[in-house]
């Protein structure tokens, strides 16, 4: 269930989260992520949620306002792929209470934060959503007047 | 404003956002963003220190402007920083920025390293975790360097908490995949496959994918994973819904570590132990048999879940392709969801079943289900849907039920999308000729593609048709009279037109006897298109008519006027000049037996693999046809083309690689490309000799059609990406393909240059008429000749395995920017091969260093300082920085590197002089890196501006 990246852009096209878990050059991305955006957009809402692009399978989903998309090998399981993207969706509301694009917009570096406790390096790491929770509320909780020596030995 | 912020608010941030947010244009957006720059640039270089909030926010701010799109070239510093920060939040937005902003060649990355390494050894497993996250995100070579060995002891340490176990596994995948050279098995190994028994679920998700990735690169090192995965598997399948807790999904125990389960399986064949088979194939029919239950949620998700496993277990289930009982049931469930109301499981049916096409097992089955398929092509309102049901009645298709199918996809072409209408017309030629059982349906077939889609038929397509034809006796007269007929058309085709002309100019006297067709009519009828049609067709259509006037001595006196015409012999366009003046002569000059043997019928192809199913690998890339596929094809093939009758020696042929199948077309396409030389293309036409007495260059245009990893590069395209790599080096391999290497040697001075050509013949066939040319472009257009090259020419034959080797003497006239073209031509089994290089002769290799002192140096500088003297290029850094390589390339270079001249020890300054035969030109050259930015700054200035320029150009592309 290798992801290539992870895109999430509004229906307006502005990108709003980007995550390149293969190395590629910021032109490429860039010219990837137009390319992508475009195409996605311009699919009707009845539309199947898996496209060929490339070399590769690109799986999306739209949720109010955004779109959620995922590249994924020609192999890859596309239905378990749509669940990965529900359930960073499920965190990102529980996180945030009820989610929308704002909190993504002004709370950007926290939406990547759970990305990296759900999946590193393109892979499902952690799918309890309790334990994904846990370890964001944890860092939270180690707040700016903590001083962390106390860690270490 | 959002209601909710969580953490610590950045107030500052949420300004900022908030700001561009309302910026009505672009403009506006851009000129607050500089305005930030400008104010964290200035906070970052004050002499105040900043505390760590205020870098947290900035870094921040940064991260946001670059995630917009914008360019950030500062800032690395102050986030790495941030790296040995003891609060946890600046720390974590210290990795973040790292994470997405710096490449793996920075300078800073030593830095990065240490950070990581400190709080790998903290003990802290938060820490921990932020540090492994950074290593995966990155994944460069340097940190796989430094973090390989010290990952895999992390995860398999007993007292290592489980949240570090998962984060250190996948941290461990990504450098395997980016360095599997470094990531070395050891005693680990065996630890990391009893992950799977792990108590903690997460850890078996998250270790299961290390595992899959390490056991497809070293299946029987980690063997012993089949079981325990099968062990794994059977607990999760039969466990009740609420069992595993959190790892329940919708009523669906873990359906992630399911699929990822599934899938690891899929790297092994079927378990050789009894029990474990038995277990296995009982958690097979399970799934089979959860997925037939009602739902226990009407949540999508829950479908969703279920149904992934599903598939994972056929494809396990296709994978093992012995199972009859449960292939049958996979493709009787498939079927099922062929109708279901949600489009992505009609997708994904659809899909699937085409794995399942291609089993014997479940061929039969598949087939079964041809009419909602061939519905699904006509009423699917999703293009990639009607996509996936194309390439289903393609791999469904066979013996029993091709006419059905290629008559739905014939029809379906008139309305087909333009994005897959290529791939439908090669699939289509593909069916109509491995399964045409009679010839007239092939070639009623194939002249109804071109009909339907001739802008998508490609070459390929209607050279097999020609192949065909001309290979069996008993199509032909049925071929001339179709094709005679396509052509009645008001509108027709361009490539109808190349086929008439071809098929008529052939078998034309086969309808003669028809007062309806008689020759003249024939003859008239192709005329009609001629001046519609593009210069290739027309040079055909000459070609044609050269052929008329030997089947029908009537058509002589028409076809002469034509060729005598002006619009022919005086064509502005040389071939179909040539062509006019040859024809005509040929036609008024020679005798009729001598016509009778020039203009000979084309002997029949000699057998080979389709060039269309070749093409249709290559569009699909491989794996889209199956091994099996192709050598059906061979096998069919062989009966369409007769190929039975032609003993054990086609068959050797058409096992040879796939070079060979270049032939194929330079056979054919000698007929219509003519080459300077009048007396080859005559002897082209003359084609009943062997393919080996083909003319030289004919068929060059057309042979690259085929190729696939460029052993016949077209002339028109020339190599040069080994080119650039020879700026600083004089040796090495300049090209290589499978056929043929070529190394180089060389040597400057003064003006003069040696360089030795080494031709490595790789193959264990001879090349034949080996012969090599090299010009120097430009030279034809100013009859200034910049570079003098000599050389003599090379022996013809080129034995399997040898190596010869040439001599050129250059010397350099004037200065000059484009490189001389070495043009190779040589025939490999019969098929000729053409290619052209960039002969890496730059103008700095006529370098002379020159020493100088800084003051020198620096009083030249300003003497050469007219605008025009000077070529500067800022750019990014391609290879790495580091101080010695930039210093070897700087001495290759030619020039003399001179230390201690610029003021800033980081910058590089040299100096030369250019020899060429009438002038010298001083150049000056200053290199200054940004190892931060990883930019550089490159400045030339030379007494001569065009050396200037070009130097520039060169050289950006070297560091």
């Amino acid at each position: 269930m290798f992801f290539s990246f992870m895109l999430l852009f509004s229906r307006q096209g502005k990108l709003r989260l980007q995550k390149w878990y293969v190395p590629l050059s910021d032109k490429e991305k860039k010219k990837i992520t137009r390319e992508l955006v475009q195409t996605v957009l311009a699919r009707k809402p009845k539309m199947c949620s898996f496209l060929e692009w490339r070399d590769l399978k690109i799986v999306y989903k739209r949720y109010a306002s955004l779109y959620f998309c995922c590249a994924i090998e020609d192999q890859d399981n596309e239905l378990i792929t749509l669940e990965i993207i529900h359930r960073y969706v499920e965190l990102l509301d529980k996180y945030f209470g009820s989610v929308c694009e704002l909190d993504i917009i002004f709370n950007f570096e926290k939406a990547y934060f759970i990305l990296d406790e759900f999946l590193l390096g393109g892979e499902a790491q952690e799918t309890s959503k309790k334990n994904v929770l846990k370890a964001i509320e944890q860092a939270d909780l180690l707040q700016e007047e903590k001083i962390l020596k106390v860690y270490i030995n | 404003m959002p209601a909710v912020s969580k953490g610590d608010g950045m107030r500052g941030l949420a300004v900022f956002i908030s700001d561009i947010r309302n910026c009505k244009s672009k403009e506006a957006e851009i000129k607050r963003i500089n305005k930030e720059l400008a104010n964290i640039r200035s906070k970052f270089k004050g002499d105040k220190a900043l505390d760590g909030y205020s870098k947290k926010k900035y870094v921040c701010k940064l991260l946001f402007i670059f995630l917009l799109g914008h360019d950030i070239d500062f800032g690395h510093m102050e986030a790495v920083n941030l790296l040995s920060s003891n609060k946890y939040t600046e720390k974590q937005i210290g990795y973040l920025f790292i994470s997405v902003l710096v490449n793996s060649n920075s300078e800073l990355i030593r830095l990065i390293n240490n950070a990581i390494k400190n709080d790998l050894s903290s003990r802290n497993p938060t820490f921990m975790c932020l540090a492994l996250h950074c290593i995966a995100n990155v994944g460069s070579r340097e940190m796989a360097e430094a973090f390989a060995s010290e990952i895999p002891r992390i995860l398999v340490a007993g007292d290592t908490m489980d949240s570090v176990k998962q984060s250190a596994a996948l941290c461990l995948l990504r450098l395997y995949k980016t360095s599997p050279d470094l990531v070395l098995m050891g005693e680990w190994t065996s630890r990391v496959v009893h992950l799977l028994n792990d108590q903690h679920m997460g850890v078996v998700t998250a270790a299961i994918s290390l595992i899959t990735c390490l056991s497809q690169k070293n299946p029987d090192e980690f063997k012993t994973c089949v079981s325990l995965a099968v062990s794994r598997l059977s607990r999760i399948v039969s466990s009740a819904s609420t069992d595993l807790q959190d790892y329940t999904y919708y009523f669906v125990p873990a359906p992630w570590l399911s699929c990822k389960l599934l899938r690891l399986l899929q790297c092994y064949p079927p378990p050789e132990d009894g029990a474990v088979k038995g277990r296995l194939v009982e958690c097979l029919e399970t799934i089979l048999n959860k997925a037939q239950e009602p739902p226990k949620s009407k949540k999508v998700q829950h479908s969703n879940a279920k149904n992934a496993i599903l598939f994972e277990a056929i494809s396990l289930i296709i994978h093992y392709d012995s199972e009859p009982n449960l292939l049958v049931r996979a493709c009787n469930q498939l079927g099922q969801f062929l109708q279901h109301r949600e489009t992505n499981l009609r997708y994904l049916a659809l899909e699937s079943m085409c794995t399942l096409a291609s089993s014997e097992f479940s061929h039969e089955a598949v087939k079964t289900h041809i009419e909602t398929v061939i519905n699904a092509l006509k009423t699917e309102r999703d293009v990639s849907v009607r996509q996936r049901a194309a390439d289903l009645l393609y791999a469904m298709c066979d013996r029993s039920n091709a006419k059905q199918i290629v008559a739905e996809m014939l029809s379906y072409l008139e309305t087909a999308d333009y994005s897959i209408r290529e791939e439908m017309v090669l699939k289509v030629a593909i069916l109509a000729e491995k399964y045409a059982v009679d010839y007239s349906w092939y070639v009623d077939t194939i002249l109804n593609l071109i009909r339907i889609a001739g802008d998508y038929v490609s070459e390929e397509v209607w050279y097999r048709v020609i192949q065909i034809v001309i290979n069996r006796d008993d199509v032909q007269g049925y071929a001339a009279k179709t094709v005679f007929e396509a052509l009645q058309a008001p509108a027709c085709h361009e490539n109808m037109v190349k086929v008439g002309g071809y098929i008529l100019g052939e078998f034309g006297n086969l309808i003669a006897g028809d007062p309806r067709s008689s020759p003249l009519v024939q003859f008239n009828l192709l005329h009609s298109k001629f001046h519609l049609c593009s210069v290739p067709t027309r040079a055909l259509l000459l070609s044609a008519y050269i052929k008329f006037i030997n089947l029908f001595p009537e058509t002589k006196a028409t076809i002469q006027e034509v060729l005598r015409c002006d619009s022919q012999i005086r064509n502005s366009d040389v071939e179909l000049q040539q062509r006019a003046v040859e024809y005509l002569k040929l036609s008024s000059i020679a005798s009729t037996d001598v016509l009778a043997t020039v203009l000979e019928e084309m002997p029949p192809f000699p057998e080979r693999e389709s060039s269309i199913l070749a093409k249709l690998k290559k569009k699909k890339g491989p794996g889209a046809v199956s091994v099996t596929e192709l050598e059906d094809s061979k096998r069919e093939g062989g009966e369409l083309n007769g190929g039975g009758d032609r003993g054990p020696d086609t068959s050797a042929m058409s096992a040879s690689n796939a070079v060979s199948r270049h032939s194929v077309t330079s056979n054919l396409s000698y007929v219509f490309q003519s080459t300077p030389s009048p007396s080859a293309d005559l002897l082209g036409i003359r084609s009943s000799a062997p393919a080996g007495t083909a003319p030289a260059s004919a068929g060059n245009l057309l042979v690259d059609v085929f190729s696939e990893a460029g052993p016949a590069a077209p002339s028109a395209a020339v190599n040069d990406d080994g080119f650039l790599r020879f700026v600083c080096k004089n040796n090495g391999v300049l090209f290589e393909n499978q056929l043929l290497q070529i190394g180089i040697k060389s040597e400057y001075r003064q003006n003069l240059g040696r360089m030795y050509l080494f031709y490595g013949n790789k193959t264990s066939v001879q090349f034949a008429s080996f012969t090599t040319s090299v010009s120097c472009p430009g030279e034809l257009q100013s009859h200034i000749l910049s570079l003098n090259v000599q050389t003599k020419q090379v022996e013809p034959l080129v034995e399997g395995g040898a190596q010869i080797q040439q001599v050129l003497n250059i010397e350099c006239l004037t200065d000059f920017s484009d490189a001389p073209l070495l043009n190779i031509k040589f025939r490999y089994g019969g098929a000729l091969q053409n290619l052209t290089l960039k002969l890496p002769v730059t103008i700095n290799k006529f370098f002379q260093p020159t020493e100088m002192s800084s003051h020198d140096f620096f009083q030249r500088w300003k003497q050469l300082s007219q605008p025009q003297q000077e070529a500067q290029k800022i750019f990014k850094a391609n290879h790495s920085m580091d101080t010695e390589v930039l210093k070897a390339k700087l001495l290759g270079l030619g020039t003399a590197l001179l230390d201690n001249v610029d003021p800033n020890p980081e910058n590089y300054v040299c100096a030369g002089v250019i020899q060429t035969k009438g002038q010298q030109v001083g150049c000056l050259l200053r290199l200054e890196p940004n190892a931060q930015a990883q930019m550089y700054r490159l400045t030339l200035r030379c007494s001569k501006d065009s050396v200037s320029r070009r130097l520039c150009e060169l050289l950006a592309e070297q560091f």
